[in-house]
């Protein structure tokens, strides 16, 4: 449980001393605890900026290469404020996002659907199971350039990068968790009356959901991958383009500053995936460490 | 249903005999010529040494599993899938873990299509029987090993089962917790007059609860004596293991029972 985790173990207390104080005590270890976990991120965020400012202001490292936050900052406040060479930069990020997002929800939800299937299924299973080993075999990246050849320079050619990515993760996952229902549950539910569809709905897929999830999280940075690898190798709106053109001109401060607007976005929908999974996986057991 | 005579005994296991396929290829036989015969509103034990067969008799008879020679009968008539009649109570925790209390005990009723409004008062009226009815909202992680196996008691009961299979149900708890599991399931049994075909590999349970003691063979299982408890109802579970007729029924099944534990022993040291 969690006031284990804030029971400062080290302190012995007097004899006669009440529940009250023993409590009291605790909560300001728990809360001086959390206090220096945070100034020790914000303390090596600040020496790892400033190493980097100093090492390029001092010469050590060449800023051509390099950049410097500083220029990172004053470029991404230009981008924002003026729009890129390229044109607004929320336009291209719309694009990257929509493409991500296209391909996000239209790989978990098939990926979700044939991963049941397959599960549900040993035949389909057996059968299919090495078609998915070839495929899977490939590095996704390489599929870039014939995709582009296919579906054209436009939104297609990204989303579909973007749903093989998160395609097979996600039925890997879903496909192992269905595998993984426990057998005396799903016995119980049987008996209990449940027919085939209504065991897989109340049982199968519930009990699936925590593998489900664990995929969702990696994979809408996979997403995130499939879109700029596509943008990068042809495309005429995007972040990945903005790189692609920032590398181009020798412009790294512009290369950072794209990395950083993917970042703060990856990060969002990270933080967005976990709030979703803890609101339906109220059932679970609270978790032994709280480490926020 | 198919005819259901209502003379017949709940449940006929008739010169049962069931094969399984090892994962090598090997053909096992599991029980081998098994004849049982459970009467309605009859509570019967099976005990029998670990890893004996003991589980397979319930899956034949819940439709889960199919004999591979004779004849099992329930009501009177043939086994054909699962049988609605039939309620099972697991060794392990099969609630499912994702919905409350509540919800698990509804789960017959709504996948038997019953009417929400009736199934939710019957689900709070189990609930109270098993004195739950205060965690009614709370998860089953949240709950202890015996307030769990109250639950499943209700999940169970709440389908009006007329044959009862426990397949060692209690045998995860703590002896405190079994031997108030024990009241409980007595109570709602006297009070439902269910069939019980209960397995377990604790000899004083069965005496303790069952009318009749069946005693297995080691693998492949098959019957080698039936007691019949005489002893008197309402039984005082907590008590009745003092009661001499209690230890000299108990002495005699343990000869019979020990033989078995024994050559069971022996092989699994073997197989090693």
């Amino acid at each position: 449980m969690s006031e284990q985790a804030l029971n400062p173990g080290d302190i012995l207390y007097r004899p006669g001393t009440s529940d009250r104080e023993i409590e009291a005590a605790a909560a300001h270890a728990a809360t001086h605890y959390q206090r220096s976990v945070t100034f020790w991120r914000w303390a090596i965020l600040g020496l790892l900026l400033g190493g980097w400012e100093g090492a390029v202001r001092l010469e050590w490292i060449d800023v051509f290469f390099f950049s410097k936050p500083t220029d990172i900052v004053f470029r991404l406040y230009e981008w924002i404020t003026e729009g890129t060479s390229e044109g607004p930069l929320w336009y291209h990020l719309w694009v990257t996002m929509e493409e991500a997002l296209i391909g996000f929800f239209s790989g978990s939800i098939i990926g979700i659907i044939v991963g049941i299937a397959l599960g549900r299924n040993r035949m389909l299973a057996d059968i299919f199971s090495i078609y998915i080993k070839v495929i899977n075999s490939i590095p996704r990246v390489v599929l870039a350039p014939i995709f582009i050849m296919f579906f054209g320079l436009g939104l297609m050619s990204k989303v579909a990068l973007a749903f093989v990515m998160v395609f097979f993760v996600v039925f890997a996952n879903a496909f192992q968790g269905v595998r993984e229902a426990d057998r005396a549950m799903l016995a119980n539910a049987q008996i209990l009356g449940a027919s085939r569809w209504q065991l897989t709905r109340t049982v199968i897929i519930p009990s699936a959901m925590s593998w489900i999830f664990a995929s969702l999280h990696v994979s809408f940075g996979f997403a995130i991958i499939g879109a700029i690898v596509g943008e990068f190798v042809g495309s005429r709106y995007g972040i990945g383009l903005l790189i692609n053109i920032a590398k181009g001109s020798f412009d790294s401060a512009g290369m950072y500053a794209a990395i950083l607007v993917i970042m703060v976005v990856a990060l969002g929908a990270e933080a967005l995936m976990t709030a979703i999974e803890n609101r339906l996986a109220r059932w679970r057991p609270a978790p032994l460490h709280e480490t926020n | 249903m198919t005819s259901t005579h209502n003379d017949a005994p709940a449940i006929e296991l008739i010169n049962v005999s069931r094969r399984f396929i090892t994962p090598d290829g090997k053909s096992m036989t599991a029980i081998r010529d098994f004849t049982m015969t459970v009467e309605r509103g009859e509570f019967v034990a099976v005990v029998g040494p670990t890893g004996c067969g003991k589980s397979t008799t319930l899956n034949l008879v819940t439709g889960l599993a199919k004999p591979s020679a004779g004849e099992v009968r329930v009501m009177g008539g043939p086994v054909n899938g699962i049988d609605p009649r039939i309620g099972f109570v697991f060794q392990t925790d099969a609630l499912f873990p994702w919905l409350s209390v509540l919800d698990n005990v509804l789960a017959g009723p709504s996948y038997r299509g019953k009417p929400r409004e009736q199934a939710l008062a019957d689900a709070k009226a189990w609930l109270a029987r098993v004195n739950l009815g205060e965690h009614a909202s709370k998860y089953p992680h949240q709950l202890s090993g015996g307030m769990r196996k109250r639950v499943s008691l209700a999940q169970t009961f709440i389908n009006e089962p007329q044959i009862l299979l426990m397949d060692e149900p209690f045998s995860a708890l703590d002896v405190q917790t079994r031997a108030l599991m024990h009241e409980e399931l007595l109570r709602l049994w006297s009070e439902a007059r269910a069939s019980v075909v209960f397995v377990t590999h604790d000899l004083e349970e069965a005496i303790a609860l069952a009318d009749k003691v069946y005693v297995l063979t080691a693998g492949p299982a098959t019957v080698k004596a039936v007691y019949p408890v005489d002893l008197p109802r309402p039984r005082n579970v907590a008590d009745i293991r003092y009661d001499p007729q209690f230890i000299a029924l108990s002495r005699t099944i343990w000869g019979s029972l020990k033989e078995e534990v024994q050559l069971g022993y022996q092989r699994a040291e073997q197989a090693a």
